[in-house]
């Protein structure tokens, strides 16, 4: 029965294979038009993002020199660069994960490993993806409301602040989903040894999903370092070098500030910064695609 | 089977998925260091029968167990037995080799750690002890440090027997050790079952019959949620009492 069944589907498959077919034919046609649309869409939007690129590097390294890296921002009319504005977001964009990746991964632990029963954890992960999906607007009025007023000044910690609440939902979101595609079978054989939940979760679980839990983390860093909107009510600018307890100089608002400005001097450095932000983001891109990439070769 | 060599004594067992009832009324004594197969067509309620040995279906929701399960006289499905010390003293090997993302070492170790304070020495040891027995020792002795991802299926099933046995449980759940496995890799874990009844109490689920009729002492027949015939393997395959046993065991059915 089989065998003639297989005999059955031979003679219909060689028989699809002649070209001269009117089936074939319009296949083709289909398959081409649908090649070539999808191409052209590609090509469309990889265009903009070349010419995005190139006016980048093209203003960008003329603004860039060494200068750029060792003195701080310059009044308009003198020589300068954007040493205390590098420092400063390389500072609260440290101490925003900081806070904010501890935070975000034991929620999602506790999201993908604890919250099978009740509702807390559905309303956790609804809540989640609104802070994930909200105006970073207004993460930066909420701080500015609740921290920076009852302070009475703005500051290096509460531009922190502001990207730690960034970085918690992206972190939450992929701490559960990488801790998910765990499979069931590995906890299992842990429980079995008669370990204890939180050692289950802490050795065993989420030591297999520890490349992914760090793509997250770098996703969620490459995020805040280009964020405006929030240190606009909380860090707002500096001129001069800064502590955490004062406003703070960083590289999106000195951009905004210098390019919003009529001095070409000015306007150079903010090139410059654009610069070093959108290849800053690249690179933790790309060590974060690498290193999801030897999580997928490793099982 | 006199009463002192009875390990576990399964009494009006039932067991139910939400509403459904996937155990009914099972009696059973598994013998002593003795191998014990359970045999059946899926979903005839074997590999549920092995993990409410040690409370696995626990980790779920909507899971329910009745009756009673004695071991050595104390009943195991009660509350006052505390799981993850019932779960060190019941060891289990799944269907699909499962080592952790940790050298090989640290493998065996891990279950060890739970309930042992163990010097490095004492530790080095009994790691070597464990590999031993699940006959891994020679493959892996110089690449302690490596992953345990690093070695082959059978390899890793073995590892996994060896992470088992390293916590010196008194009863060993096997189910279905080597449904993933190789011929040569599921000879190998054959004769090591062959080997650790010897010290260990052995129930293994399998879906082949030739092998349960190689390693086991005792077999279940199971269908349906029922136990069908239970008794020495070599009746069972030879002279089975039910007809519905030796139906299945002849291939007519299942």
């Amino acid at each position: 029965m089989q065998h003639t069944l297989s005999n059955a589907s031979k003679a219909k498959t060689v028989k699809s294979f002649t070209r001269n077919n009117a089936i074939y034919r319009k296949r083709r046609l289909v398959n081409l038009f649908n090649m070539g649309a999808s191409m052209a869409t590609m090509a469309f939007g990889l265009f903009w993002l070349a010419w995005i690129l190139l006016t980048l590097l093209r203003y960008g390294l003329e603004g860039l020199s060494p200068a750029v890296f060792t003195e701080i921002t310059p009044p308009p009319g003198s020589a300068g660069g954007l040493a205390n504005a590098i420092v400063g977001s390389l500072t609260m964009t440290f101490f925003g994960t900081l806070i904010g990746t501890p935070i975000g991964i034991l929620a999602g632990i506790y999201l993908s490993e604890y919250g099978s029963r009740g509702y807390l954890a559905p309303a956790t992960r609804f809540i989640n993806d609104i802070l994930l999906s909200a105006p970073s607007i207004v993460i930066g009025l909420f701080v500015y409301e609740v921290y920076v007023l009852s302070v009475g000044h703005f500051s290096g910690w509460a531009g922190s602040f502001a990207l730690s609440l960034l970085v918690i939902p992206v972190v939450v979101r992929t701490t559960e989903n990488m801790l998910r595609l765990v499979p069931g079978s590995l906890r299992e054989a842990a429980f079995a040894l008669g370990a204890p939940q939180w050692k289950v979760t802490m050795q065993v679980t989420l030591r297999a999903a520890k490349a992914g839990v760090t793509t997250g983390i770098l996703l969620a860093v490459a995020r805040i370092s280009g964020e405006t909107a929030p240190l606009l009510f909380t860090a707002l600018n500096n001129q001069f070098w800064s502590n955490m307890n004062q406003p703070m100089a960083n590289l999106p608002i000195v951009i905004f500030q210098f390019a919003m400005s009529p001095y070409e001097d000015w306007h150079k450095l903010a090139w410059a910064g654009s610069l070093l932000i959108t290849f800053s983001v690249l690179t933790l891109n790309i060590v974060a695609r690498y290193l999801g990439r030897q999580k997928t070769q490793s099982h | 089977m006199t009463e002192q060599n009875i390990k576990l004594k399964v009494r009006d067992l039932n067991f139910y998925y939400g509403n459904f009832q996937a155990l009914k009324g099972i009696n059973l004594d598994i013998p002593s260091k003795q191998v014990t197969a359970f045999i059946g067509p899926s979903g005839c309620g074997k590999s549920t029968l092995l993990r409410i040995f040690n409370r696995m279906y626990e980790l779920y929701p909507g899971m329910r167990a009745e009756g009673e399960i004695l071991m050595d006289g104390q009943n195991i499905l009660s509350r006052d037995v505390d799981v993850n010390l019932l779960r060190a003293q019941v060891g289990m090997v799944f269907q699909k080799p499962t080592p952790f993302p940790m050298s090989i070492y640290d493998n065996i170790t891990f279950g060890v750690k739970l309930y042992e304070n163990l010097s490095r020495s004492e530790m080095d040891d009994r790691v070597e002890w464990a590999l031993k027995k699940a006959a891994l020792w020679n493959e892996v002795k110089d690449k302690l440090k490596q992953s345990g991802n690093s070695l082959s299926g059978g390899q890793q099933q073995r590892l996994c027997i060896a992470r088992a046995v390293a916590t010196r449980p008194e009863v060993l759940l096997l189910d279905e050790p080597t449904s993933a496995l190789d011929p040569i890799s599921t000879a190998h874990i054959e004769e090591l079952v062959h080997e650790l009844k010897q010290d260990y109490t052995i129930a293994i689920v399998t879906h082949n019959m030739q092998q349960a009729a190689r390693v086991s002492d005792y077999t279940a027949y199971m269908y349906l949620g029922d136990l069908v015939e239970f008794g020495e393997t070599d009746t069972i395959f030879t002279a089975p009492s039910k007809k519905a046993t030796e139906d299945y065991i002849t291939g007519k059915f299942g």
